[in-house]
C-alpha cells in the first residue's frame, strides 16, 4: 500500500448552474520517501490538488488515503508551504515560525522552541530580519519565511505549492538544496508543485504533468533516474537528463497546442491598416 | 537625535505634521519644498481662520443693526419719538438693559471665554478655602461616624467640561465592554448573526432621546433606595447604548470576514478554538474593531451634549441649556464658547483614536 494514494478524485467548485469541474479522475500514488513533482499550467488546479491532499478541501468524489487512512482534515504530519505565503501580518518573522513550532512540539519548553526558530530562520538566511513584519519584507523573503515555517514543524510529508516561484536563481538554488537536504535526512516524503521543469528534474524522483483545466487530469509520469546528490552543472551533460527534459517539454508543448486548437470559436479580425504607415518611414 | 525623530513621528502621527516644518524654519534650514509646505500647512489655514473671524464679525454686526433698528422702530411706533431717541442713545451707550439679543461678535465671545476662566479661578479658590475650613470639622464628623460635608457650590465651566469628558469616557467604555464581546460572538457564528441581525438593524437607528427615556425608566427604579448619582448613571448608560452600534457591527464584520488564507494557516497548524480566536481571528479583525471604536467615541461625544441637556446631569450640555434659558447679556456668547470647546474636544478625541488606530494597524509601516 502506498504512503499517499489518490483514487478517482473529482473536484467541482460551485453548485448546479455555475459548477465547474476543476479536477477529473485524478489517480496518484506516492511511496514513502519519494519525491514527486507535479508540473502544470497556471489555473489548471494545482493548488486545488494540494489542498485536497493536505486536508483543507474535500473531494467531490473519490478518496485521498494517507498511510491507508482517509484524509478528513489537516494534520501536522503533512506540512504545507502555501503558494501565497500566508504569513500572519501582525506577527514578526520569528513569531510566525514560533507559533507553528509551538503547535508542532507542544512538549518543548520556550528556550528549545526559540532555538528551533532561530535555526530555521538562519537556514533561510533571514536572521537579520527575524523581528520584522511580513509587510517589511520582499516577496522572496516572505516566501523563505513560509518555507522555514513549514520545514520547522518537521512534517513527515512536505507539500509544497510553487514554493520558490518568487526567488532569484541563486537563492532558489540554495533553498532547493536545503529542501532536498531536509527531505533526505530523515527520509521524508515530498510533493512539489512547480512550473519550472528544470527544478522538477533537479529535485524529484518522478515528474507528473497536470493537464490544463477544466477537467484537468494527470498525464503520464516521467521517471528521473539520476543519482543523488545531483549536480546541476554535471546534469547538463547527462544524456538521460537531456532526454527526459526534452520529452517533458515536448509533452507540455503538445498539450499546450492541443488546448489552443480545442477552442473552436473563430475570431473575425477587423480589417485594420495603419493610418500613415508609409509616411512614418 | 533619536528623540527628535520619534517626536517628529508622533506629531506627524497625530496630524500636526506642520510642527516639523515650523521647527525647520526656526532652525534656519528651509528648503523650497519646506517653504511650500509651510505655506500650505500654516499660512493658508491661518488666513482662512482670519477670514472666518472677519466674516463672522461682519455678520454679527449686520444682525446687530437689524435688531437695533427694529427696537428703535418699535419704540417709535409704540411710545413716540422721544422714546425712540432714548432707545437709540441707550443702545449706543452699550448699556446692558437695552442690548439687542443676537449673534455675538468674536470679541464678545472672547471676552466671555475670559470671564468663564476667571469664574473658574474664583470657584476653585472658593472650593479650596471651603475644604481647608471644613477639614478639621470633617475629620471630627468622620470619627463620629457621620458623613463629611462636601462642597455643593455651583460648578465652574471647566468643571462642567471635565464632567462631560468623564461621562463620555464612562459611556465609551460601557459601549466597548458590551459591543466588542457581543460582536465577536456574533461574528463567529453565522446562525447567531442572522438571528440577531433584525434586532441590531432596528435598534441601531433609535434616537438618543429614546434611549435616554428607556434608561431613565429602568435606572430610576433601580436606584430608588441608593444614594448614587443617578443623573450621571443615566447619562453615561444612554451614551453607551447610543454609540455602541458602530463597534458592534464593525467587530462582527471584522470577525466574520477574516482572510481565508489566515484561516487556512490556523487549520494547517491545527490551532485550538481558543488559540484560533485569540491568535488569528481577533488580531486580523483589530483594525476594523478600532475603526468602529473611533466612530463610537465621536458618536458618544455628539450625543452626550443632547443627553446631558435632557437628563439635566451636569456637563457641557446642561451648561448650554442653562445659559440659553438664563438669557443674560453674555449668555449667547457663552453658548458660542461652549460650541467651540465642544468641537475642539471632539476633534481631539478623534485624533487620539486615530493615533491609537494607526499604532495597532499592521497594514502600515510606520514602525512606531
Ligand atoms: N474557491 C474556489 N471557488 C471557485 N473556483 C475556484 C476556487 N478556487 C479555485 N477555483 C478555480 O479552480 C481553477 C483552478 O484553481 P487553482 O488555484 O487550483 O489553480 P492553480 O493551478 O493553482 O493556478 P496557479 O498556477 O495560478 O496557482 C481555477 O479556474 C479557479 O478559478
Ligand atoms: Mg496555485
Amino acid at each position: 500500500m502506498a504512503y499517499l494514494e489518490l483514487n478517482n478524485i473529482y473536484k467541482t467548485y460551485g453548485k448546479d448552474g455555475n459548477a465547474t469541474e476543476v479536477l477529473s479522475n485524478i489517480n496518484l500514488s506516492i511511496e514513502e520517501g519519494e519525491f514527486v513533482a507535479i508540473v502544470g499550467f497556471t489555473g489548471s488546479g494545482k493548488t486545488t490538488l494540494v489542498n485536497l491532499i493536505n486536508g483543507l478541501l474535500q473531494p467531490t468524489s473519490g478518496e485521498v488515503l494517507f498511510k491507508g487512512e482517509p484524509v478528513v482534515g489537516t494534520s501536522h504530519e503533512r506540512g504545507v508551504i502555501f503558494q501565497n505565503y500566508s504569513l500572519l501580518p501582525w506577527l514578526t518573522v520569528g513569531q510566525n515560525i514560533y507559533m507553528a513550532v509551538k503547535e508542532a512540539f507542544p512538549k518543548k519548553n520556550k528556550a528549545e522552541l526559540n532555538s528551533i526558530v532561530a535555526d530555521y530562520v538562519d537556514m533561510v538566511s533571514l536572521s537579520h530580519a527575524i523581528n520584522k513584519r511580513p509587510k517589511e519584507l520582499s516577496g522572496g523573503m516572505r516566501q523563505r519565511v513560509a518555507v522555514a515555517r513549514a520545514l520547522a514543524m518537521k512534517p513527515e510529508m512536505i507539500i509544497m505549492d510553487e514554493p520558490l516561484g518568487a526567488l532569484d536563481a541563486l537563492t532558489r538554488g540554495n533553498l532547493q538544496d536545503e529542501i532536498l537536504n531536509i527531505w533526505g535526512k530523515d527520509k521524508r516524503t515530498a510533493l512539489l508543485i512547480t512550473n519550472d521543469v528544470d527544478e522538477g528534474i533537479y529535485m524529484a524522483d518522478r515528474i507528473i504533468p497536470l493537464r490544463p483545466g477544466p477537467n484537468a487530469t494527470l498525464g503520464p509520469e516521467f521517471k528521473i533516474d539520476i543519482d543523488r546528490p545531483r549536480d546541476k552543472t554535471e546534469m547538463n551533460d547527462n544524456p538521460h537528463f537531456k532526454k527526459t527534459r526534452n520529452a517533458i517539454i515536448e509533452y507540455l508543448m503538445d498539450i499546450g497546442n492541443e488546448r489552443k486548437s480545442v477552442s473552436t470559436t473563430e475570431y473575425v479580425l477587423p480589417e485594420l491598416s495603419p493610418k500613415d504607415f508609409v509616411n512614418r518611414f | 537625535m533619536k528623540q527628535s525623530i520619534t517626536l517628529n513621528k508622533i506629531t506627524k502621527f497625530v496630524g500636526f505634521g506642520f510642527l516639523g516644518t515650523l521647527k525647520s524654519i526656526f532652525t534656519g534650514n528651509i528648503e523650497k519644498e519646506d517653504f511650500k509646505n509651510f505655506l500650505r500647512k500654516v499660512i493658508v489655514p491661518l488666513a482662512s481662520m482670519l477670514l472666518f473671524i472677519g466674516l463672522w464679525h461682519m455678520g454679527a454686526k449686520t444682525l446687530f443693526n437689524i435688531e437695533a433698528e427694529y427696537k428703535i422702530e418699535k419704540a417709535l411706533t409704540e411710545q413716540g419719538q422721544e422714546a425712540a431717541n432714548a432707545m437709540e442713545a441707550c443702545i449706543a451707550s452699550g448699556a446692558i438693559k437695552c442690548q439687542p439679543n443676537t449673534l455675538p461678535s468674536p470679541s464678545q465671545v472672547w471676552a466671555s471665554f475670559q470671564t468663564l476662566l476667571e469664574d473658574h479661578l474664583v470657584i476653585r479658590a472658593d472650593k479650596a478655602a471651603f475644604i481647608e475650613k471644613t477639614a478639621s470639622l470633617n475629620a471630627k464628623r468622620l470619627s463620629d461616624g457621620k458623613n463629611a460635608i462636601t462642597y455643593t457650590g455651583r460648578p465652574s465651566f471647566v468643571d462642567q467640561i471635565f464632567t462631560s469628558i468623564k461621562t463620555v469616557f464612562a459611556g465609551f467604555f460601557l459601549a466597548l465592554l458590551i459591543a466588542v464581546p457581543i460582536g465577536v460572538v456574533i461574528g463567529l457564528s453565522k446562525t447567531l448573526r442572522s438571528s440577531v441581525n433584525w434586532l441590531i438593524q432596528i435598534l441601531k437607528p433609535v434616537s438618543p432621546v429614546v434611549w435616554l427615556l428607556l434608561v431613565f425608566m429602568i435606572v430610576k427604579t433601580l436606584t430608588k433606595n441608593s444614594e448614587s448619582d443617578s443623573a450621571f448613571i443615566i447619562s453615561f448608560i444612554s451614551v453607551g447604548l447610543c454609540s455602541m452600534w458602530a463597534t458592534l457591527v464593525n467587530t462582527a464584520m471584522g470577525v466574520s470576514t477574516v482572510d481565508k488564507d489566515y484561516i487556512n494557516v490556523a487549520k494547517v497548524l491545527k490551532l485550538g478554538t481558543f488559540q484560533k480566536i485569540f491568535k488569528v481571528i481577533l488580531p486580523s479583525a483589530l483594525p476594523l474593531i478600532f475603526t468602529g471604536l473611533r466612530i463610537t467615541l465621536s458618536v458618544s461625544w455628539m450625543v452626550l451634549i443632547a443627553i446631558e441637556l435632557l437628563a439635566q446631569s451636569p456637563g457641557l450640555g446642561s451648561f448650554v441649556w442653562e445659559e440659553f434659558q438664563n438669557g443674560a447679556i453674555d449668555s449667547n456668547s457663552k453658548i458660542i464658547v461652549a460650541m467651540f470647546i465642544i468641537g475642539g474636544i471632539g476633534f481631539l478625541l478623534d485624533r487620539i483614536m486615530l493615533t491609537v488606530q494607526n499604532m495597532i494597524s499592521f497594514d502600515k509601516n510606520d514602525g512606531i
